[in-house]
């Protein structure tokens, strides 16, 4: 009996994909409909409770919110198609998303690049120092608070009064007379929601870099002191960059796809909705139409921009960290 | 002579050098750890400390005032602070068990067996990668609100089980896994089940360790699921309760008690990421994306 099984599964795993292409010959669509069920059953066995829920909960819901985006749907009656029309009001009439995309836009271009190239040379820096494990700590705390937890820290050190850390510190040097009102005053929300972003951000990237730095071998830095690379920006253009592709691909789309879904951290710094919408961002537009007003045939169009955008943005990461092996 | 002296000027520049580097870095290392020191100082300052002007950020006289206002005082209120506590705890074990069991497995899967089709299955997964969660949250909503599970734990549970990151983590891991030693436990008579449990799984521990790390933090920070799914007070996890406790009215009266709870809703993290640090660093590795 056990040898039975023993055999077929030893069919199975040994023989897999070849066993197709030689007995695949239509000599009877049954036993061939069999043979595959054989092979493929214990992955699909396996495979099943994610690929069921990745479905339901991710594959679904993307085809769903494109969908819905050329819709009116308001969770009640039933969804009215309106063509291209969510599209048409919000890239031309809607001036508020207009205000957020443009918050978004200034808020990844810095946060994205900023972070990431701050997170790779200081993690490039730190993996040469001594007391690495003390330094890596301390980069990656921030990384594993939470958002809305240190907003109310960062709200007392921004805090618009004499009581706020900044306040206090820059009266006590001299460099400002009154409060300045960081999170109140339009002008200053948005670099706040940057500093912010950028002291939690750093982390996630950092991590995959420093690990990443202990895949490259040490031969290699010796081989190259050989042929001649002298200083150590060489060395990491040379060979650490090549080398990182991978992890810098990785940490790559992590920033993008971070820095594009910002929203707590703003929403909990500015408000919701912010003075002026200094604040507002892609997500709490969505977050406005589809969970307040529950409309969301438009929210949804606003879900498939911002997917349009972080994935068009991964696609020319993809190139750009390109392995070339 | 000559030789000797230039060789002393070269180490002596380096040495400033490098002094320099870490001077830098302490700075760096000063803003990125600053607002976690204040943290954790004001969560045991007493009040007329927590007032003082100029204000202070490292605590004189500390007190586990805050902790028992938190605690105590607010607990005699409708929802006690220690059901926010709980209702947290339960849904992020829940979902960090979860998520390791079901991505292990299909990951195990799909690189073991190589089903037809897991090709194509993988690369949907790095295109999920690609795109932040917030795209899928209204169709999810949809699904859970038609489940009947809005304003239950298993809606902060089932929507992140099979998240396309965690997947890839282990799918990367379980490449790992020599095919010899699997062939020989089927030799030895080992069902594909065990294979798994107790073959497989132990081998992926740094793996699915360095997964309950990164899925804890993710799931215990996480503030957009609870803010749609649940609005029951009572349900809430901690992020939201403390953005209640934090804003509206009354908030001056609570300083305090939004300080210690600050440090309760921070700590857990922290700590597990400190545990396991090592692991993590092992595992992180292996987390690039060949394109």
């Amino acid at each position: 009996m056990f040898s039975l099984v023993r055999e077929r599964v030893k069919y199975m795993a040994v023989t897999g994909v070849k066993r197709r292409f030689e007995t695949g010959k239509p000599l009877n669509i049954s036993i061939n409909l069999k043979n595959w069920w054989k092979r493929n059953r214990m992955g699909y066995l396996f495979l099943t409770p994610f690929l069921s829920l990745f479905t339901l909960f991710t594959v679904i819901p993307v085809l769903v919110a494109i969908g819905l985006s050329l819709t009116n749907y308001n969770m009640l009656q039933i969804p009215k198609f309106v063509s291209i029309n969510n599209y048409r009001l919000l890239l031309l009439d809607d001036d508020v998303f207009l205000v957020a995309l443009k918050n978004t836009l200034v808020f990844s271009v810095i946060t994205g690049p900023l972070g990431f190239m701050m997170s790779f040379f200081v993690a490039w820096v730190i993996n040469q120092l001594k007391f690495k494990g003390f330094f890596s700590l301390a980069f990656y705390a921030p990384s594993l608070t939470s958002g809305i937890a240190m907003s109310i820290i960062w709200l007392i050190i921004f805090s618009g009064d004499r009581y706020g850390y900044i306040n206090n510190f820059l009266i006590n040097i001299g460099l400002i007379a009154e409060p300045i009102l960081w999170t109140k005053d339009a002008k200053y929300i948005m670099p706040v929601v940057i500093i912010i972003s950028v002291w939690m951000s750093m982390g996630t990237g950092f991590l995959v870099f420093l690990a990443g730095f202990q895949n490259i071998d040490n031969d290699l830095y010796e081989a190259a002191k050989i042929d001649g690379i002298k200083s150590k920006f060489q060395e990491l253009w040379y060979i650490t960059f090549p080398m990182m592709k991978p992890q810098l691909l990785f940490g790559a789309i992590n920033s993008i796809v971070n820095s594009f879904g910002v929203f707590d951290i703003a929403s909990a710094v500015a408000g919701m909705p912010s003075p002026n919408y200094a604040a507002h961002t892609i997500v709490a537009h969505l977050y406005d139409y589809a969970f307040i007003r529950f409309n969301m045939g438009y929210a949804s169009a606003i879900a498939v921009i911002l997917f349009i955008m972080t994935y068009s943005l991964g696609q020319i990461c993809m190139r750009l960290f390109k392995s070339n092996d | 002579m000559g030789t000797f002296k230039i060789g002393k000027f070269k180490k002596r520049k380096i040495k400033i050098g490098k002094l320099l580097v870490y001077i830098c870095m302490l700075i760096l290392v000063a803003f990125t750890s600053l607002p976690l020191i204040a943290m954790i100082n004001r969560a045991f300052m007493p009040l007329e400390e927590l007032y003082l002007y100029p204000p202070r950020i490292f605590v004189k006289n500390p007190t586990f005032q805050n902790f028992s206002e938190l605690f105590t005082a607010l607990n005699a209120s409708v929802i006690p602070f220690t059901r926010y506590v709980f209702n947290s705890l339960i849904t992020t074990l829940a979902t960090v068990f979860l998520t390791i069991l079901v991505c292990s497995m299909g990951a195990f899967a799909l690189v073991k067996y190589k089903p037809d089709g897991s090709k194509a299955i993988f690369s949907f997964i790095l295109m999920a990668l690609m795109f932040s969660s917030h795209v899928t949250q209204i169709p999810n909503y949809m699904v859970i609100n038609k489940l009947g599970l809005i304003n239950s734990y298993w809606s902060l549970i089932i929507p992140k089980i099979a998240v396309a990151y965690n997947f890839f983590l282990m799918k990367q891991f379980s490449e790992q896994i020599p095919d010899a030693l699997l062939e020989a436990a089927r030799i030895d008579g080992t069902n594909e089940f065990q294979l798994f449990w107790k073959i497989a799984m132990p081998l992926l521990r740094p793996a699915w360790s360095t997964l309950a790390v990164f899925s804890f933090v993710s799931n215990w920070n996480d503030y957009f699921s609870p803010l749609i799914y649940i609005s029951r007070q009572a349900m809430q996890t901690l992020p939201i309760a403390l953005q209640t406790l934090s804003g509206g009215a009354g908030v001056v009266a609570r300083t305090g008690a939004v300080a210690a709870a600050t440090f309760v809703t921070t700590l857990p993290t922290i700590i597990v990421f400190t545990i396991m640090k090592g692991r993590v660093m092992k595992t992180m590795a292996h987390s690039g994306i060949k394109a």
